[in-house]
């Protein structure tokens, strides 16, 4: 009979293990978060510096009223914010990735972006007909819910139309990408061409996609859906990992696809939604923040998942802090800037994928 | 044991199974054999539990239909014909997939140990996506057996269900896979395979299954079924079945022209 086992197999090494240095690579990650946020407080227009704050707090003497109103209300609501949406963005790109087993997918690239952002153009112009007791009762939330449903939506018509008996087209996935981007944009102007010119302001501000309208209230609305669906996400690693092999076989392991599924579709409708309503279109972070994990620790989602949260945040911040000193004290729109670091990105994983992956 | 019982399965207005009856049990090899488009497949996949069917399977005398996916993964594991994967994850990793619970020490031992009995250990390391077809497929098997563990606890016996578990594979791989299939039903645990080669299942299968047009045609075992009369009628071509000397196994020597010629 054929030999079964060689017996010097085991002693082999055993090859480097990913998901070690993966984890290892949260407190590098972590690490570069805390100095990048601390960096993004002292960056401003106005001459209000972190250290200068922190020797007069030393010595006991009150914050000028100048001090407490850039750092309290301008700088670190911002801060919080591009943290928020930028762990949100980047989850969602590894969750929607894992969900479609195909590194392109991206909210931004497949029109859920865009069908949130048909959410709160919805909710910002046509708002004001909600019946005042239902308007009182969202208040804040309104947009951001409305983003949320957009996407919610965007997400589920997406993955009927490109997934078949657990299969999913890349080709299919991007042209309904571009058909839905395409619907929502043709909706989306038609509402611009209604709004009055209030509304216009909040929709131009908001389409390029910024962190600078930053404030405590949009916090309040957007920051707990943010927070749950980002933690909601990390509980899908196993399952991710396991869909990775196919929706037949990650049954076979034991996992509640149907179940799985559905968790991952909200999460990602969420995330994407809630960061869509508060900072616009801001793109790439989906895409570029996963991509270069796995470039460099593996594709394991049980690692990836944390590690992209926290690359996501401190890549936006860092990006926010660009866009805010090119051209200071004018800002550019930090979706130009993400954009800037992340095409290249896409289409290199494009063009290393058009060998592996018939489109 | 494995039973189903009267399973009818339609996909769209064709019905694939009809009425069929399946029994399995631990410690032996059942192969389930028949022509292309027999419903083979079809029926591997009805009693691990991913079609819905009329009828009703039991697997160690639960009903599948009411297990959670992860109790059904605790008592079998399934091989797939052909798995795509993506993401580069390396062989180990794919292996480690399937094992329940995050990684203790021993479990990465397991998957290597499982590894190790599909003769690819020193490609652990290597992405998954660089392998041969071959390769792949014993990766997958690797994944299962992990999956699976020991072939009989004490909740009973566990079951591996392959789908054609050595269609690309060499000669040599060929006889591996189905000895390592062979070894897990003599260890007390159940195996289910789908099979093309009828000489490889005359000689490592104790049951055989016969499929044709979605019914069974012929039930019971290997010697029973494997006559030229029975195989000649199940796949329409004149088949002839003669005794190999030594174990005295069945053996198949096809005759060029088909029946339906004459």
């Amino acid at each position: 009979m054929v030999a079964l086992t060689d017996p010097t197999a085991l002693d082999a090494p055993a090859p480097p293990d990913r998901l070690a240095r993966a984890r290892r690579l949260h407190l590098w990650l972590a690490l570069a978060l805390v100095a990048i946020s601390l960096a993004s407080l002292t960056v401003g227009a106005t001459g209000v510096q972190l250290l200068d704050v922190a020797r007069s707090l030393a010595r006991g003497e009150a914050l000028s009223r100048m001090e407490r109103v850039v750092l309290l209300d301008i700088r670190l609501p911002r801060l919080v914010m591009g943290l928020a949406v930028g762990a949100a963005l980047a989850v969602s790109g590894a969750v929607m990735q894992g969900l479609f087993r195909n590194p392109l997918a991206d909210p931004g690239i497949v029109g859920v972006s865009a069908g949130a952002g048909l959410g709160a153009i919805l909710a910002i112009v046509l708002g004001g007909l909600l019946p005042p007791a239902l308007l009182g009762l969202a208040g804040a939330h309104l947009v951001p819910l409305a983003a949320f449903l957009g996407g919610w939506i965007s997400t589920l018509l997406l993955y009927r139309v490109a997934t078949r008996r657990g299969q999913t087209s890349v080709a299919t996935m991007l042209l309904a990408g571009i058909a839905l981007a395409a619907l929502s944009g043709a909706v989306s102007g038609v509402l611009v061409y209604m709004a009055d010119d209030t509304q216009l302001r909040d929709l131009t501000f908001w389409g390029l996609g910024s962190l600078a309208g930053a404030s405590w209230t949009k916090l309040a609305a957007a920051l707990p859906i943010l927070l749950i669906a980002v933690s909601g996400a990390m509980l899908l690693g196993r399952s991710l990992n396991a869909l990775a092999l196919g929706e037949a076989t990650a049954a076979h392991i034991g996992i509640p696809v149907q179940r799985m599924k559905r968790l991952a579709i909200l999460c990602v409708a969420a995330a994407t939604g809630a960061a869509v309503a508060v900072s616009g279109g801001i793109g790439f972070i989906g895409i570029v923040v996963p991509h270069l994990l796995r470039l460099a620790s593996g594709p394991d989602h049980r690692a990836l998942l944390p590690n992209a949260a926290l690359l996501g945040a401190a890549l936006l911040v860092g990006a926010d802090m660009i866009s805010r000193s090119v051209v200071a004290p004018a800002e550019l729109p930090i979706g130009i800037v993400t954009a800037v670091l992340g095409a290249p990105v896409f289409l290199w994983i494009l063009l290393r994928q058009r060998g592996v992956v018939d489109l | 044991m494995l039973e189903a019982r009267d399973i009818s399965v339609s996909l769209g207005r064709s019905e694939i199974l009809r009425g069929v009856d399946f029994e399995a049990q631990p410690g032996q090899l059942t192969a389930i054999c028949g022509p292309n488009g027999s419903g083979k497949t079809t029926l591997l996949r009805t009693v691990t539990g991913d079609l819905p069917c009329t009828g009703r399977v039991t697997l160690n005398g639960h009903d599948i239909a009411r297990l959670a996916p992860w109790e059904l993964a605790a008592m079998r594991g399934v091989l797939p014909q052909a798995s795509a994967l993506a993401f580069p994850f390396t062989v180990l990793e794919v292996v480690e997939i399937g094992l329940s619970r995050g990684r203790a020490a021993g479990q990465a031992r397991a998957a290597l140990q499982a590894l190790a009995r599909v003769d690819l250990a020193h490609h652990a390391g290597r992405p998954y996506q660089s392998l041969s077809g071959g390769e792949q497929q014993r990766a997958q098997l690797a994944r299962v057996l992990a999956q699976v563990g020991a072939p009989v606890d004490a909740d009973g016996p566990r079951w591996l269900f392959l789908d054609e578990p050595v269609s690309a594979l060499d000669i040599a791989h060929q006889l591996e896979v189905m000895q390592i299939a062979r070894d897990f039903a003599d260890a007390g645990g159940g195996v289910v395979a789908v099979m093309h080669d009828l000489n490889l299942t005359a000689m490592f299968a104790d049951r055989i299954v016969l499929l044709a047009r979605g019914r069974v045609l012929s039930a019971g075992p290997v010697t029973e079924v494997m006559t030229s009369d029975t195989l000649s009628r199940a796949y329409g071509c004149r088949l002839r079945v003669g005794l190999a000397p030594a174990p005295g196994t069945p053996f198949l020597l096809p005759h060029a022209a088909r029946l339906a010629a004459e």
